[in-house]
């Protein structure tokens, strides 16, 4: 077991695209880590340069301590579980399992007893004589995540492990795989698109963006208080609502209204001002220290509904609402934020300034 | 006009062209059957000839052709001959197209294409006089393993470009998952590359064997010990100096010249069945 250190990465494809740009970051011992980002933010790339499979142009990796940047893959001692589950179709799952094992000359008996060890742990014990072909999804998966434990590495990295499940599987497979990880204590590197997932499961999250990490982060600090623009736009399953307005004393001129925010700032800085939806009080009444608007859609979410509220500047604003009180679309209403969740970034840099 | 008159006449011109088209598929059958029931039963007859014998039975043809001091031996040459070229072809077309298939040269599909292209049109007899005297300056002339060497040389080409397709199709995760594991390059191609391209290998190894089996214009010339030549060639000898044939050698050489290619083919259809492995979906 062991943390993993970058520091300085670097990848450079040949034709010139940078995926990974000068990058620090420190993963804890015993860590389960997600790295989260748009597709082609170079997470990927990023998890592959750790494993090996990509070497970094620049910077080091290291590995408990261990330096491994010009290491080949199989001498890092890691496993890595692939989208697409990289399972052998010619196989056995009992073989499958046990390849690892065959890499490193374990004599048969001690691998095949090894490998129905781990398998049964994970409820494969009926499957051992199929192939690979004649499982579900998500039997697949529990093979390739098998095929990673019995290999005892001292990291695990998983490439978008559960993007191949579908919907409902998939949030089974997030608990599992937490408490998988939790039980082992394996330091854990996951990368993923699916911000829910992120949140669901990591201890912390790097958000990344064109080759960067935007944020590092529990995932209520990352969810709370984002770092910027990018990372409030992107984290949330219903989008941060970002607003032009302009200090003023100590009061928020916005298009919609004048919003009180005692903040440290100069007069007449131009901010971006977030507020999540979830965050913001719907009143069918006029109220004081307000967001006014009409309200235009609504859409149901189940155990509540997102309203959103046209304003007079072009800017809409969304509102969490509980079931059983959502609006008419057409008529005039409020939006209150809570204390303490209105966020303030640059206008120019979209970088966080306060909050208030 | 009326329908009672005009039916017995449309159901007569039917049923002449009926006649008509199964005696048409009848005698396509017999040309395309007569030779293999010739294969069959000559062998066994008392007095073989150009003809489909009537039926008797005899094996003293079969003494005839194991007294014979070339025949079944032969065959066995015609046997090494075949595996040794199957398995260089597999081996070094296997290697080759699975570097070709995963390292990325500036080119690498124009130089497939012209090997490919080349090794067309420069075929057998053209490249025949050169291969000779390059083999004569080596003293490699009535050595098989120089002849197994230039008959695999012949097929490598298509066969790397057959082989490439198929290791094209081999996921790229496959090899990485294993390189995680520790698993060295000849490791994954072992374990992982070659089991799941196994049918493609198996296509190779059987094309091989009868290109090799039906070669004669190579062996006859490469070759100058009688003792060293394959069925295909020996076949030739069995004219007395009139060139009229020895048909009790004949018929009995050909049925057995033909056993290994069938049974080579029952046994890759049994064993792989020419179906395919790809990747696994989700």
């Amino acid at each position: 077991m062991a943390g993993i250190e970058l520091s300085g990465v670097t990848k450079t494809y040949p034709g010139g695209v940078t995926a990974v740009d000068g990058l620090d970051l420190t993963v804890r011992d015993g860590e389960f880590f997600a790295l989260l980002g748009p597709s082609g933010c170079g997470k990927t790339t990023l998890l592959r340069t750790i494993a090996g499979l990509e070497q970094a142009s620049a910077g080091t990796v290291a590995i408990g301590e261990r330096d491994v940047t010009r290491l080949a893959p199989g001498q890092r001692d890691v496993a890595m579980v692939f989208q697409d589950y990289a399972l052998f179709p010619h196989m056995t799952v009992l073989d499958n399992i046990a390849y690892p094992l065959r890499v490193k000359r374990t004599p048969r008996p001690a691998r095949h007893g090894k490998a129905r060890e781990v398998g049964a742990g994970l409820d494969l014990a009926e499957l051992m004589a199929r192939r690979p072909a004649e499982l579900s999804g998500g039997q697949q998966q529990r093979v390739a995540l098998a095929r990673a434990v019995v290999a005892h590495p001292r990291a695990f990295l998983f490439d978008e492990p559960l993007s191949n499940l579908d919907a409902r599987l998939r949030l089974s497979a997030r608990t599992f795989l937490k408490r998988l990880q939790r039980e082992l204590g394996i330091t854990t590197v996951f990368v993923t698109h699916d911000q829910a997932e992120a949140l669901a499961m990591a201890d912390r999250i790097a958000v990344m963006d064109a080759g960067r990490i935007r944020q590092v982060g529990t995932p209520r600090e990352v969810f709370g208080r984002p770092a910027t623009t990018f990372v409030a736009h992107f984290i949330g399953s219903t989008p941060m609502n970002l607003l032009d307005g302009t200090v003023k004393g100590d009061r928020l001129d916005l298009a919609a209204g004048m919003l009180p925010c005692p903040a440290d700032l100069p007069d007449d800085t131009r901010v971006t001002v977030g507020i999540r939806p979830e965050y913001l009080t719907y009143s069918a009444v006029e109220v004081p220290d307000a967001l006014a608007g009409t309200v235009g859609i609504v859409e149901n979410l189940g155990s509540s509904s997102l309203v959103t509220l046209e304003t007079d500047s072009a800017e809409p604003v969304g509102v969490i609402v509980e079931e059983g009180t959502e609006p008419e679309p057409g008529t005039p209403g409020w939006a209150t934020p809570r204390p303490g969740r209105v966020l303030l970034y640059d206008a120019d840099t979209g970088a966080l300034l306060d909050r208030c | 006009m009326s329908a009672p008159e005009d039916g017995p006449a449309r159901a007569a011109r039917q049923a002449v062209a009926r006649v008509g088209r199964y005696v048409f598929a009848g005698l396509v059958l017999v040309f395309f059957a007569l030779p293999l029931v010739w294969l069959v039963a000559t062998p066994f007859a008392r007095t073989p000839s150009y003809r489909v014998p009537a039926p008797s039975f005899t094996l003293h043809n079969f003494r005839v052709l194991f007294d014979n001091p070339y025949a079944v031996r032969s065959i066995g040459n015609s046997l090494v001959l075949a595996a040794g070229t199957a398995l260089l072809a597999v081996v070094f077309a296997g290697t080759a197209a699975y570097a070709l298939s995963r390292v990325r040269l500036p080119g690498r599909d124009a130089v497939l294409y012209a090997i490919l292209l080349l090794s067309s049109i420069v075929t057998g007899t053209a490249a025949m006089v050169p291969i000779f005297l390059m083999l004569f300056q080596l003293d490699l002339i009535d050595n098989r393993l120089a002849l197994i060497l230039v008959l695999t040389g012949g097929l490598l080409p298509s066969a790397m470009f057959i082989l490439k397709d198929f290791m094209d199709t081999v996921p790229r995760s496959y090899e990485e998952s294993a390189r995680v594991f520790g698993a060295s390059p000849f490791q994954i191609l072992r374990h992982v590359v070659a089991p799941v391209v196994r049918p493609g290998l198996a296509t190779i190894a059987v094309w091989a064997v009868v290109q090799v089996w039906g070669n004669f214009l190579l062996p006859y010339i490469l070759l100058r010990d009688p003792g060293k030549q394959p069925a295909a060639v020996i076949m030739y000898t069995f004219y007395d100096e009139g060139g009229q044939p020895n048909f009790a050698l004949i018929s009995t050489f050909s049925l057995l010249y033909s056993v290994p290619v069938v049974l080579c083919y029952l046994l890759v259809n049994r064993r792989y069945g020419f179906r395919f492995q790809g990747g696994i979906k989700g």
